[in-house]
């Protein structure tokens, strides 16, 4: 791949300093002050809202099968939800989901 | 250091020390996949350090080697991120009273996995002294932040001889799976999970990171919307 420094560490650097803003906005400026209800409602959303439709092309149309859904992959991320869901422990999901990947792997 | 303060960071690092297993191979996977698309070791180390956040740095780096534009990669790696400002809203009222170079520390470190289990101990004992919230904080990041540094630097060395069987790009969506799972605790999070996936498949034609903009921003909506409704339905029964 053809990428500059310059462009990278734009990118890193600028990552760097918006991530920091957004985990300290709160945290470092509010303080004790109260935000609006109607924000924090909308907030209260926002893993459930992001990481789905980060995570869902990633399952359907895996990079490493170039974009060709695999039944091995979907049947681990089917484990990991739930085993989520039903023993709303992250490890034990993560577990499931990795030993579902590895033996319908082994066997499809 | 008081007893109680050396207990809180203690116990922090016993209950941190568990995540080793997800983020060691999350962050040999940065490793591995940032050297392939082309950045030098150097480049990969700023990403983990200065960042610090894999989901949005695979993002930055899937989206550069999608030549996507500088200013798009950045909106979208930080619309990734948007999450943590409610992490940030919600330690708020626990570390709030914590110095102002304490909570830019804390900031720095309010990853997924210290985030989850610091409010989860917050909440089971919210008198705990402030410094003793601190302590359990930071005893959380011990173990968890070093391993991210190291096991990138490990994949970026020695990627080659990962072998391609263990699947390791799996880990990321396994990973942020098992996270939301228990979050889906009522129909308005059910209901917000669904839209964000649906609306990102169904404009994953768009510019790369535009379509996981407006999938969130609808979904939030969504969420905030049914459970309005779910209110009003049970105040009137």
């Amino acid at each position: 791949m053809d990428l500059s420094a310059t462009t990278v560490w734009t990118v890193i650097v600028g990552l760097g300093i918006g991530t920091f803003l957004i985990r300290f906005s709160f945290l470092g400026f509010i303080g004790q002050r109260q935000l609006p209800g109607w924000v924090l409602r909308l907030l209260r959303f926002t893993p459930v809202a992001v990481l789905p439709g980060l995570v869902a092309p990633l399952v359907l149309w895996p990079a490493a099968t170039d974009g060709v859904p695999d039944p091995a992959r979907l049947l681990a991320a089917l484990a990991t939800v739930a085993f989520g869901i039903v023993t709303r422990n992250v490890l034990l999901a993560i577990v499931a989901g990795a030993l579902t990947l590895f033996v319908s792997l082994s066997i499809l | 250091m008081s007893s109680t303060t050396k207990k809180s960071f203690l116990r922090g690092v016993r209950d941190g020390a568990p995540f080793l297993l997800v983020v060691g191979p999350f962050a040999l996977l940065f490793g591995v996949v940032a050297t392939e698309a082309g950045l030098s070791v150097v480049e990969t180390m700023g990403f983990s350090i200065l960042v610090i956040a894999g989901a949005s740095q695979f993002t930055a780096v899937q989206l550069m080697v999608d030549q996507a534009p500088t200013v798009m990669v950045l909106a979208a790696a930080l619309a990734v991120n948007l999450r943590m400002a409610m992490y940030s809203a919600s330690l708020t009222p626990h570390l709030g009273r914590a110095g102002i170079w304490t909570r830019a520390l804390v900031s720095y470190f309010n990853v997924d996995q210290t985030y989850a289990l610091a409010i989860a101990r917050y909440e089971r004992e919210p008198a705990a002294p402030v410094r003793d919230k601190i302590a359990y904080f930071f005893g959380t990041a011990a173990p968890v932040c070093p391993f991210w540094y190291v096991f990138t630097l490990v994949g970026a060395l020695g990627g080659e001889a990962i072998p391609p069987g263990l699947a390791l790009d799996f880990a990321l969506p396994i990973t942020f799976l098992a996270l939301i799972a228990p979050m889906l605790k009522s129909l308005a999070h059910v209901a917000a999970a669904l839209t964000s996936a649906i609306v990102a498949l169904a404009l994953a034609w768009l510019p790369s990171g535009l379509s996981l903009l407006i999938a969130a921003g609808t979904a939030m909506t969504v969420g905030a919307l049914v459970e309005m409704w779910q209110e009003r339905q049970s105040a009137w029964t």
